[in-house]
């Protein structure tokens, strides 16, 4: 009966899928560079804006979101592709990013992380001079 | 007003949830039994399949979607989705990882046979595509008066 026994689960030699009812899915990222910095887009279907928690703690990105999903009372689950509604990743930053000023926007369930690089980490071209 | 994210709803998802330990715990590794058109698991984009007595309700999880290039039809109890998820690739970039799908899907999705394919209905929120396929009224289940 219970759910929440994920030890005696794990004993009894079943998926380990049984072990943790609410194993977060880990989103399928794009993460492109251009000279003025890094963008991250995340795959987070069913996330809306008030559920989406990003958050820099040093040099560490995280992105958190809980799905929500409309299901009528009663329904008895036919085919589950899809057993969470959490979603989470972390991205470690480089020093030359600037993780304070990183903008964020979420459409139709994919977020964008624009994370600028540092002003005197821009590019510059060297000039190579003659000997 | 946000409400609270390990409240109610979620608990309704649990079914989910359970489905997927109950069919691991039966069939173990070697996987259950899969329907004759079902796809790999990981295949894009993942839906998920629930029943009550009134309606089956179908859950696309697809981001980004362009529901202009949606079609879905159904015959009888067979409902197929044809669509297309091309993300936006900047050009000139250079990049280091491209995790999300691009291109075109197809699924065929079998359903039980007292689905009404005249009265279906889709709403496309936050990425996530949701039809709901009502059942006939015949085989919705009725209470029999004992007299």
């Amino acid at each position: 009966m219970s759910e929440k026994t994920g030890v005696t689960a794990a004993d009894t030699g079943v998926s380990r899928e049984t072990t943790e009812t609410e194993r977060p899915i880990r989103p399928p990222v794009d993460i492109f560079e251009d000279s003025t910095g890094i963008t991250v887009q995340a795959d987070m279907p069913g996330v809306s804006r008030d559920r989406l928690d990003i958050h820099v703690d040093n040099d560490t990105l995280s992105i958190e979101g809980r799905a929500e999903i409309p299901v009528p009372d009663g329904m008895e689950a036919l085919h589950a592709d899809v057993r969470s509604t959490r979603y989470k990743r972390s991205f470690t930053l480089s020093s030359e990013l600037d993780g304070a000023s990183v903008e964020a926007s979420l459409n139709d369930g994919v977020l964008t992380l624009r994370i600028p690089r540092r002003e005197e980490h821009k590019p510059r071209k060297i000039e190579v001079r003659a000997g | 007003m946000i409400r609270n994210p390990g409240g109610f709803e979620n608990s309704l998802f649990d079914e989910f949830r359970r489905m997927g330990q109950e069919l691991d715990q039966l069939f173990g590794s070697g996987g259950w039994p899969s329907g004759i058109r079902s796809v790999a698991r990981g295949s894009y984009p993942p839906i998920n399949i629930g029943s009550t007595p009134e309606q089956i309700d179908i859950y696309l999880f697809a981001a980004g979607l362009d529901t202009e290039s949606l079609d879905l039809s159904m015959q009888q109890n067979l409902l197929t989705i044809d669509g297309e998820r091309r993300p936006i690739t900047e050009e000139g970039a250079d990049y280091f990882r491209k995790e999300r799908y691009d291109g075109a899907f197809h699924r065929v999705l079998s359903l039980p046979d007292d689905v009404d394919p005249d009265r279906v209905d889709a709403t496309y929120r936050d990425g996530l595509l949701h039809i709901t396929i009502q059942r006939r009224e015949a085989s919705r289940p009725r209470r029999i008066e004992i007299r």
